[in-house]
C-alpha cells in the first residue's frame, strides 16, 4: 500500500487523531493488514505516537501486522457446529489450502481462523469466507466453495 | 476549590475537592501499599493494592484509593481483616508474574501471602505501566507503550525511537517494581542490530 492511500483515507477522515481507529480499519480491510510503513505515515499525519498505534493495533483481533489472504476464512467451531462436525470442514479446509488455524498461505490467497460462534447455529457447520456464509458445509461442498474462490 | 472533611483511619482530615484517597493519606503520613501510582503521573488503578474500605453513610465498598476522589463525611479504613485478605491476594497474583522482585516479597512477609499459591508465569512484568506513562506524560519520548491484551499483554519498545532517545535517559528503569523493564530493553537492543544489513523490514516489527 503507497503513501498516497494512506494520505487520503486519512484525509477522508480530515486527519484527526479521534478517527485514528477508523483509518486503521480502512486500511485493514483494503489491504487486508497493516504495513509498518503505513502505521508510521500515519502516525506522522494524526500526531499519534507509534507506541500508542501498537498498542490499539495489537489490541482488536479485526487488524493484523502480519500479511494477510486476499480471501479470510473463518470457520465456526461454536458447540452447534462442531457437534455438526465442524472438526471435519476444517481439516478439509486445512488439507487443500495447506495451512493451519491462524495462518496465511506462501501466495496470500487463503487465511485461515477457527472463530467460535458466527450467528447461525442453524446453519452449521458454518464456513464464513470475507463475510459469505456457507452454511450446511460437507467435506466436497467445502472443497467445491474453495475452488470457487481465486 | 471548597474543602471536604472526610475520616481516615479514625482521624479527622480535611483534603480539598478533587484530591484521591491516596494523595490525602500520604499527606497525613497515613502509608497505603502502591505499586502504580506516582506522584508525577496521572492515577492509572492498575494494581489494585491500594484498595481500601470506605464507608459512605453506613454503604462499604471496596475502592482503589489512587483512583477514588474524596468525598465529604466518608469512613476510610486503609487496613481490616477484608482489605488485608484483598491485599494478600493480589499479592499472591502478582508473585505469580514476578516471584522475585523485591518489593513484592516485602509486601508478601507483610500481608503473610504465600509465593506459591498459584502457579508460576513468570514473566517479570506486572502490567504497572509506569515505565509506560512515565515515557508518556514526562518524557513524551512515547519509546515504550503495551502491545496485546489480556494474559498476553507485555511492555515494549519502539526500536527506532528506543535507539535514540533510551540510552541517554533510562529514566524508567529505577521506577520498575520488578525490574522486568532492564530485561525487556536489552532484549530491545539485541533484536535492534545497530547495522541495517539485509531488509530493512525484517528489521523490529
Amino acid at each position: 500500500m503507497d503513501t498516497e492511500r494512506v494520505d487520503q483515507i486519512i484525509d477522508k477522515h480530515h486527519g484527526e487523531a479521534s478517527s485514528l481507529i477508523q483509518v486503521l480499519l480502512d486500511i485493514q480491510s483494503e489491504n487486508h493488514w497493516l504495513p509498518k510503513e503505513a502505521l508510521e505515515r500515519v502516525s506522522q499525519r494524526l500526531q499519534v505516537p507509534q507506541a500508542r498505534i501498537q498498542h490499539i493495533a495489537t489490541f482488536y483481533k479485526a487488524f493484523s501486522l502480519v500479511p494477510k489472504g486476499r480471501y479470510e476464512i473463518h470457520i465456526c467451531m461454536g458447540t452447534a457446529c462442531h457437534v455438526r462436525g465442524a472438526q471435519r470442514i476444517l481439516d478439509t479446509v486445512q488439507e487443500l489450502t495447506g495451512i493451519k488455524p491462524g495462518e496465511t498461505d506462501l501466495d496470500l490467497k487463503f487465511s485461515l481462523q477457527t472463530v467460535n460462534c458466527l450467528g447461525c447455529c442453524a446453519l452449521g457447520p458454518v464456513m464464513e469466507i470475507d463475510g459469505k456464509t456457507h452454511g450446511k458445509m460437507g467435506t466436497s461442498q467445502t472443497a467445491d466453495v474453495l475452488k470457487s474462490y481465486d | 476549590m471548597s474543602d471536604v472533611t472526610l475520616q481516615i483511619d479514625g482521624k479527622e482530615v480535611s483534603a480539598r475537592e478533587g484530591m484521591t484517597i491516596l494523595e490525602v493519606a500520604q499527606r497525613e503520613g497515613i502509608t497505603i501499599p502502591t505499586l502504580c501510582h506516582h506522584e508525577k503521573l496521572e492515577p492509572f488503578g492498575g494494581c489494585r493494592l491500594c484498595t481500601v474500605e470506605v464507608d459512605d453513610r453506613g454503604w462499604t465498598s471496596y475502592v482503589a484509593s489512587c483512583v477514588y476522589p474524596v468525598k465529604k463525611n466518608i469512613a476510610v479504613k486503609t487496613r481490616s481483616e477484608k482489605v488485608d485478605r484483598i491485599r494478600k491476594t493480589i499479592i499472591e497474583l502478582l508473585l505469580a508474574h514476578a516471584p522475585d522482585a523485591f518489593e513484592l516479597q516485602k509486601l508478601a512477609e507483610e500481608y503473610g501471602a504465600d509465593r506459591d499459591r498459584f502457579e508460576k508465569q513468570a514473566s517479570f512484568c506486572i502490567h504497572c505501566g509506569l515505565c509506560v506513562r512515565y515515557c508518556d506524560e514526562v518524557k513524551k519520548a512515547h519509546a515504550i507503550g503495551f502491545v496485546d491484551r489480556g494474559i498476553r499483554k507485555e511492555i515494549s519498545f519502539i526500536p527506532e525511537i528506543a535507539a535514540q532517545v533510551c540510552w541517554d535517559c533510562k529514566e524508567c528503569f529505577p521506577l520498575c517494581p520488578t525490574e522486568a523493564l532492564q530485561a525487556a530493553y536489552v532484549l530491545t537492543k539485541a533484536l535492534y542490530p545497530p547495522k541495517t544489513e539485509g531488509d530493512p523490514k525484517a528489521l523490529g516489527r
